[in-house]
């Protein structure tokens, strides 16, 4: 039996019981429930992203309410609308600038595959650009297909070994 | 469907430029003029007939064996008569058209003419600052020449190295046999509507091309 250590600012009156764990799922942890997106509002879909941001949505229920519109405090890129030709480099450089680890959700039929305009302005699919971790369908998606995205990048974060890529 | 359309301003301005003809028309007045006077002739418009208003600067790409090839088309409203005017003139070059600019009567036309630029093809002359506007700087062609297929044509993306690390290309859109047409006898079937077929080149089956 060890008896407690007096010096050690651990005081289980207020930290409550001590939790074990594996590293990995507390990284994981901290990183899916604090996920900061970097809103890429590009057209339409963009009004969606911001319904899902306000009160009747309310993406803060999935600790993804602190949109960042400097990419180097964000961690998720919601490319929420049509990326022209023109618009494209420019979407890879912010996502070039947000630190790792990063992640991509393409929201909306233009963002995963140019949706209805098949035209020589407009990129085919983002994922053509930057890697991209969920796809959402709509055209716009309702602001519960976002949650849900979210929610499915929450669960995708949660399986990945973080431990490894962080000592890799 | 030569329907022509006239009221007394295009009255008096065949009176005052006698090389203006009336133009086809099922809404507004509308007048052809020679390119050379069309400066001359909308000035003459917004001075004197109260024309204070120009609602659009665009041209016509009648296709790519007729000549004239290329037709500047511009609309003036006047705030005090509440009527519209059509100016339309033939661009000389069908390869190379120009246009005289109007930005010293209208800033309002600086954007309308980099458009018609941009997407046509037509020089204005005297432009203060011709750029494209829409596609960007550099972009090889003008999508709106009826030469251009909808699906575009392949070309470099227009940052050098975001094209290298992503090996991205301006690529021709998969059309999937689209875009939505109607039957030519009017009405709309939409079994035979529908994008399909046409372009198999990837669709629900095949895979997107790499
Ligand atoms: S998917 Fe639809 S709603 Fe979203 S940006 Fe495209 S056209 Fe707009």
């Amino acid at each position: 039996m060890v008896s407690p250590n007096q010096d050690v600012a651990f005081d289980n009156k207020i930290e409550g019981d001590i939790v074990i764990s594996r590293l990995d799922a507390v990284i994981n942890w901290v990183r899916s429930n604090s996920m900061w997106p970097m809103p890429m509002g590009l057209a339409c879909c963009a009004i969606e992203l911001m319904g899902t941001a306000s009160a009747r949505f309310d993406i803060a229920r999935f600790g993804a309410e602190v949109m960042r519109f400097s990419p180097r405090q964000s961690d998720c890129m919601i490319v929420a609308g049509t990326v022209t030709y023109k618009m494209a480099p420019h979407v890879r450089r912010i996502y070039d600038q947000m630190a790792e680890p990063k992640w991509v959700i393409a929201m909306g039929a233009c963002a995963s595959s140019g949706g209805m305009y098949r035209s020589y302005a407009t990129l085919q699919g983002v994922d053509r650009i930057v890697p991209v971790d969920v796809y959402v369908s709509g055209c716009p998606p309702r602001p519960e297909a976002l949650l849900d995205a979210l929610i499915k990048l929450q669960d995708k974060v949660k399986r990945s070994p973080s431990l490894k890529n962080l000592t890799a | 469907m030569s329907e022509t359309v006239a009221d007394d301003t295009t009255t008096s301005l065949q009176a005052k430029f006698p090389s203006a003809t009336l133009r086809e028309s099922l809404d507004h007045p509308a007048v052809n003029v020679p390119v050379g006077e069309a400066v001359a002739v909308l000035e003459w418009l917004k001075d004197e007939q109260g024309y204070d208003f120009l609602v659009d600067v665009t041209a016509v790409d009648w296709a790519e064996n007729v000549s004239p090839r290329f037709t500047t088309v511009w609309h003036l409203y006047s705030t005090a008569k509440h009527t519209y005017i059509r100016v339309a003139a033939d661009c000389a070059d069908d390869a190379d058209p120009v246009a005289p600019t109007v930005t010293q009567l209208w800033p309002a036309a600086d954007w309308h003419e980099r458009e018609t630029f941009d997407l046509m093809g037509i020089k204005f002359e005297g432009h203060p600052d011709l750029r494209r506007i829409l596609m960007w700087d550099g972009y090889p062609h003008h999508p709106l020449r009826k030469e251009f297929p909808l699906a575009g044509i392949e070309t470099e993306l227009p940052d050098i190295e975001v094209a290298e690390e992503t090996e991205a290309k301006v690529i021709a859109a998969p059309m999937m046999g689209g875009p939505f047409v109607a039957s030519n006898k009017g009405e709309m079937n939409m079994t035979d509507a529908e994008p399909r077929a046409k372009d198999e080149s990837w669709n629900e089956k095949l895979p997107k091309p790499e």
